[in-house]
């Protein structure tokens, strides 16, 4: 199939244009056929996806299903995966199913709502599989604008003031890689990302006003990519749009949100920044673990102390994202394979996460902790699920979560023992903030008035959370379903990265750091 | 292999039953199923154990974690190490799994019509499912999955009361501060990889003598690998067994139904620190410094978990702090090198502090879940069979026997072997373990009997009706009690050869290779103490004696020098299932030890009964008076030292202050504030620029979007194009 990853890129946005196009009136039944269709071509997506994963062989290192075609205005339209991209695009068109599905009982626009979410999911796979940088930049950054509408039109009160945030942290990101864009363009002479993969950025110390830049060029790019990837993580300091955005986005957007859209820094990092400014990542390591690091203490100590739910997990997400660029920036494949796993199973943990709390706040409209308690005695399959992913959230072996802490805690324990024993304080801390929270939450006597008439999950609930539950567990117990896709393409990338350290002449005071 | 299988997935497949069929299946028989799956897998132990033949064997079911040179498996590996879990694990189990029946059949804290016998069982099934995979672990990661496995199911059990804020409370500290220790765990986990580029016990076991050559760099400073990986382990084994400074949530784990107490906070679960010291042995035997520091908090332990145990008044506390104190006497024996002795005193243990607990759970089911001791009293002619039982329980634990003869209880051999290896280990810190053990066995036997006859002597306290309705137990509940008391009785004399006989028994015992040594060979040990690699020259030299234990080879020595055969391990690191290291010859001097010191067990147990008789039969108004007298004393005895409050005040409430301080200052004033006053700055500028001052940030942003994309393909454009 020529076409494949085409099809699963742009099925989505075939549907929604259909929407546009084809579906008029407002009323329950136009509803209904919205959210089916938008269902049906998730869905559909979701199960072409898996041909692209039978087609692809772990074990070749380059990019596999490659399309290329010429496109308006002389640039080029190519996509294709690797290992280290093809699992995002699984992820993608996995969870976007279920969020339709969560969005289930919304009465507000529905169509532009399922219009939203379909067009974003085609722009998220875009970013996983384009090969182009203009191809990147414009499916990367096209992405937020669809994110803008589900938080500003179906969010919460303080919507603009969190759009605005969002906008402003964004902002400033985009237009530095864009500006970096363009120099690599005129460096390298191509905007084709396997040829930029291979080339080789300057690295030669500039001198800028008596001061000594190491890294040359590199750096520069290297700190431009980095602003926009920081922001999206988000990684402290820079993390503080990701609580309000996610307390005022409905439950979809939130997931949508954590579960996918925070990976593409991961993903950024492992695509430009590592491979690409191989000098320039190697000195910056450093602060980048030590960011990260502080973003594992920091964000879960003021995880303990939120009141609103959507905040605290919002909070937890920005620690584990701690957790992946510890991993990227340790550079060695455990540090590495965990990152990426540990993206991949916050996905399903952080996305259940938020649909647990979007199950109880569709019923009582808070997410006060302290309007809730004793929910066990009328819930218990709530309690249930809410207990799992609070515990996978915990990192408990058994549960995916465990593996990326794991990988990525023993990848940089080898570069560094400080940061990793630092890292590894967040194991007491995330069961602090989880643990208080569910007891908050499921544990004790029933006696507020308000919930003594809670039901528990419903059929379409349950549905959801199956599949969740089944990816957490199963890639807890046997991880080798991602690591060996992802294992054999990490290692190419490692050893080129090293391969480019080695031949540069070994830079002075920072290298000393390190 | 597949009867591991079996015996390993058993209680799992019960558990899932349990837990989600019993709708289907009805609450009895779901119940039966998990509890008949159990009295399986216990079946299925005892064969392993008594068919074992002293081989290590493993197999490996599937890959787990690989990632680069890091590949670890699920795998069951079976040596007299893991055999002797087996059978602890699920023996203890199955009994308590039967005696719930009972136990949990009406239980006040849930209202009529709620089910949750079959959410218990299959908590204690998945307990048992997790245990076993710590014990047949092959590798430190699937140690940890069942470590962290385990102390969910503990964490489920204790706040299974979950109407009761204080379970919660309790269930939630016991996951934490277990946490604490396993932060050190997996320190130790990443550093063992670091150094030997591998967690599987194959490899890392064999490693001992290279890793207390090497150093590496740790936190700035330069350590020495073995001590420091050591140490870090063991942080983990005293969070799961509550030791010293980590033991809080143990107290509060009572929380929990007592059938729980008497399974996970005493029997099985809390044993697991003492396992992976002896587990990791052939690491341990090269870290000195690590197992001083062992012995340090054992023996601290053990005399401080007894100090708090003489005054609390809940009978399940006075146990907890008991099982506490109990772990410390196993973690001396560990430290000392004495490793057999420490898995003796924890199998000894398994009976008869799980039959103290599910004595004193038939108690608390007679006395309506009453659990202050100062409303018990004169129960023994209501509950005779209990009584008798608890009677047993304690003299076990108190060390009950006629020394220098095989006539006593469990708790005689194994605590005696305990006192004696550690004053054979000598030295100060010998000295110091010994006398705190000594005076921790004082203590022991006065709570202990305290408990006894606060319980089952004087005259009725309390509630009169409640005592006018104390009961005797069903038989679910009296066969456990009946089948642990043998155990009590019978456990400590019958393998006391096999964990504390002469060193060529206890060698056969747990598959280890061993051969005769001189006096000479004994000083050569101590010089090349960490030489390990003139291991084998020294084995082929002496030889192998491991046919004929009894010999004629033995014989001679026997006359010729009128000692008795003096044997050594000579496995190297990594063989067998413990291991000594060449100058370890505890096992040896501690049959050595004065008649004195062989004595004093029994006799600080005299000393504890007799001050209790004192206390709480000839002169009941006597520990009123001294509460009295001593009010300082006994205050800080009643509130266990006050480690709680300590705890509380150093972190976590500065925890809280901190999230607090950095959520509204951090987050809030000094990034958020930043960004506010860039954005007082930036946004007119930018709604100037584009004069469209109302139409909301979206278009802002879709418009800054579309410029950009439009300046990156002019410039590319014009670029190519030129």
């Amino acid at each position: 199939m020529d076409f494949l990853l085409s099809i699963v890129t742009f099925l989505p946005l075939t549907a929604a244009l259909i929407l546009v196009a084809g579906l008029r009136g407002d009323d329950a039944a136009a509803q209904v056929n919205a959210k089916r269709l938008a269902l049906a071509a998730t869905v559909s997506t979701f199960f072409i996806s898996l041909f692209v994963l039978l087609e692809f062989d772990p074990g070749d290192t380059g990019f596999q299903l490659v399309e290329e075609r010429e496109w308006l205005l002389g640039l080029t339209y190519k996509i294709g995966v690797d290992g280290i991209s093809i699992l995002f695009v699984l992820l993608t068109t996995f969870l976007m199913p279920l969020v339709i599905a969560a969005c289930w009982d919304v009465t507000h626009r529905v169509k532009e709502y399922m219009i939203a979410l379909l067009v974003l999911e085609t722009l998220m796979i875009g970013v996983f599989v384009a090969l182009d940088l203009v191809l990147f930049y414009l499916f990367f950054e096209a992405g937020l604008i669809p994110m803008f509408l589900i938080i500003g039109i179906w969010g919460g009160k303080n919507r603009i003031y969190a759009s605005f945030k969002f906008f402003l942290y964004t902002f400033l990101g985009s237009v530095l890689m864009l500006v970096a864009m363009v120099a690599m363009y005129v460096d390298a002479g191509t905007t084709d990302i396997p040829t930029l993969l291979n080339h080789r950025f300057d690295a030669e110390p500039i001198n800028l006003f008596g001061w000594q830049i190491a890294g040359g060029s590199q750096m520069f790019l290297w700190l431009a990519f980095f602003a926009s990837f920081a922001v999206k993580m988000p990684m402290w300091p820079v993390h503080t749009w990701l609580p309000d955005a996610h307390v005022q986005a409905p439950t979809a957007g939130s997931v949508v949100l954590a579960a996918i859209l925070l990976k593409m820094g991961g993903y950024g990092f492992l695509r430009f920044s590592l491979p690409m400014f191989p000098i320039a990542s190697d000195i910056m390591a450093p602060m980048v673990l030590w960011f990260s690091v502080i973003a594992i203490v920091y964000t879960s100590l003021v995880a303990m102390v939120q009141e609103d739910m959507k905040k605290l997990i919002a909070y937890s997400s920005v620690a584990h994202m701690g957790f992946v660029t510890m991993g990227i920036f340790a550079a060695n494949q455990q540090g590495v394979d965990g990152a990426i796993f540990q993206m991949i199973s916050h996905g399903f943990i952080s996305g259940a996460l938020f649909l647990c709390v979007g199950v109880i706040y569709d019923r009582m409209h808070t997410r006060d902790i302290d309007a809730y308690g004793g929910l066990v005695t009328r819930m218990p399959a709530y309690a249930a699920v809410f207990m799992l992913f609070t515990l996978a959230n915990v990192g408990l072996p058994g549960t995916s979560g465990f593996v990326g802490e794991f990988l990525t805690l023993i990848g940089v324990f080898q570069v560094s023992t400080w940061i990793g024993v630092l890292a590894a304080t967040g194991v007491i801390l995330s069961a602090g903030y989880a643990l208080w929270l569910y007891r908050r939450v499921v544990f004790g006597d029933l006696i507020k008035e308000s919930l003594k008439s809670i039901t528990d999950m419903t059929m379409r609930e349950r549905a959801i959370f199956a599949p969740l539950i089944v990816m957490t567990l199963l890639l807890g117990v046997y991880p080798s379903l991602v690591i060996e896709v992802v294992g054999p393409s990490v290692k190419a990338l490692l050893t080129q990265y090293d391969t480019a350290l080695a031949a540069h002449p070994p830079h002075d005071a920072v290298a000393a750091s390190h | 292999m597949a009867m591991e299988a079996i015996l390993l997935f058993a209680p799992l497949i019960g558990a899932l039953i349990c837990g989600f069929s019993w709708r289907l299946l009805g609450e009895t028989c779901a119940c039966i199923t998990a509890t008949g799956l159990l009295f399986l897998s216990c079946l299925l132990s005892w064969g392993a154990f008594l068919g074992f033949d002293g081989q290590t064997y493993t197999r490996d079911l599937f890959t787990w974690v690989a990632s680069g040179t890091l590949d670890t498996s699920w795998s069951i590996r079976i040596d007299r190490l893991t055999a002797i879990m087996l059978i602890v694990i699920t023996t203890v189990s199955a009994l308590v799994h039967l005696y719930s029946f009972g136990y949990m059949a009406h239980d006040a804290n849930f209202k009529e019509g709620e089910s949750y016998r079959p959410r218990f069982f299959a908590y204690l099934s998945f307990f048992t499912f997790t245990m076993l995979t710590l014990a047949t672990a092959d590798n430190l990661l699937q140690l940890f999955f069942g470590w962290e496995g385990v102390g969910v199911a503990s964490y489920l059990l204790i706040g299974f009361y979950y109407r009761k804020p204080s379970a919660g409370a309790a269930a939630m500290k016991a996951f934490i501060v277990n946490r604490v220790g396993d932060f050190g765990f997996l320190l130790g986990i990443f550093a063992l990889f670091w150094i030997t580029d591998s967690i599987n016990f194959d490899v890392i076991l064999s490693r001992g003598p290279e890793l207390a050559a090497a150093t590496f760099s740790f936190l700035g400073a330069e350590v020495n690998a073995a001590n420091t990986i050591a140490l870090l382990l063991f942080i983990g084994a005293m969070g799961k067994s509550a030791q010293l400074f980590l033991h809080t949530w143990l107290p509060d784990a009572m929380e929990g139904p007592t059938p729980v107490s008497a399974l996970i906070h005493a029997a099985t679960m809390v044993t697991a620190g003492v396992f992976l010291v002896c587990r990791m042995s052939p690491l341990m035997e090269y870290a000195p410094f690590a197992t001083d520091f062992i012995i340090l908090i054992g023996a601290a332990t053990a005399l401080f978990a007894a100090t708090v145990g003489l005054v609390q008044n809940d009978i399940k506390r006075v146990i907890a702090y008991s099982t506490c104190s109990q772990l410390g006497y196993m973690f001396v024996a560990a430290g000392v090198g004495a490793y057999s002795v420490a898995m003796f005193h924890l199998f000894t243990h398994a009976f008869f502090k799980a039959l103290l607990f599910l004595g004193a759970g038939a108690v608390i089911h007679a006395m309506h879940h009453q659990q202050d001791m100062r409303n018990y009293g004169g129960l023994r002619h209501k509950i005779p069979y209990t009584f008798w039982a608890m009677m047993i329980g304690t003299l076990a634990i108190t060390g009950v026997g006629i020394p220098v003869t095989s006539f006593g209880f469990a708790g005689f051999f194994s605590k005696d072997a305990v006192v004696e290896s550690a004053y054979a280990f000598g030295g100060g810190l010998g000295q110091y373990a010994f006398w705190m053990l000594i005076v921790a066995a004082v203590f022991t036997s006065f709570y202990s009997w305290r408990l006894m006859f606060l319980t089952f002597f004087g005259a009725p306290r309390g509630d009169k009706h409640t005592h006018h309705h104390a009961h005797e137990s069903p038989w679910t509940m009296l066969v456990p009690l009946g089948v642990l008391a043998l155990g009590a009785v019978f456990s400590g004399v019958v393998w006391h050869n096999s964990f504390f006989g002469k060193t060529d028994q206890v060698a056969t015992f747990f598959g280890v290779e061993y051969a005769l040594a001189s006096e000479h060979d004994k000083d050569d040990h101590s010089d090349d103490a960490y030489g390990g690699h003139d291991h084998s020259d020294n084995h082929g030299r002496k030889g192998h004696h491991e046919d004929n234990a009894y010999g004629p080879d033995a014989g001679d020595v026997d006359k010729g020098n009128h000692v008795h055969a003096h044997y050594v391990f000579t496995s190297p690191p990594g063989m067998g299932a413990l291991h000594a290291s060449p100058g370890n010859d505890i096992l040896n001097d501690a049959h050595k030890v004065p008649a004195w010191v062989k004595c004093m067990p029994v006799m600080a147990m005299l000393l504890g009964l007799f001050v209790a008789y004192m206390f709480y039969i000839t002169i009941p108004d006597l520990p009123w008076r001294w509460a009295k007298t001593n009010p300082i004393l006994y205050r800080f005895l009643l509130n266990k030292w006050y480690f709680d409050e300590i705890w509380d005040a150093a972190f976590c409430r500065p925890a809280l202050w901190l999230g607090r301080l950095l959520w509204h200052g951090g987050d809030g004033r000094v990034i958020d504030g930043g960004i506010n006053g860039l954005a007082l700055g930036v946004i007119p500028l930018l709604t100037r620029l584009t004069g469209r001052a109302q139409s909301g940030y979206i278009f802002h942003y879709a418009f800054a979007m579309v410029l950009g994309i439009v300046a990156l393909v002019t410039w590319i454009t014009l670029a190519a194009g030129g």
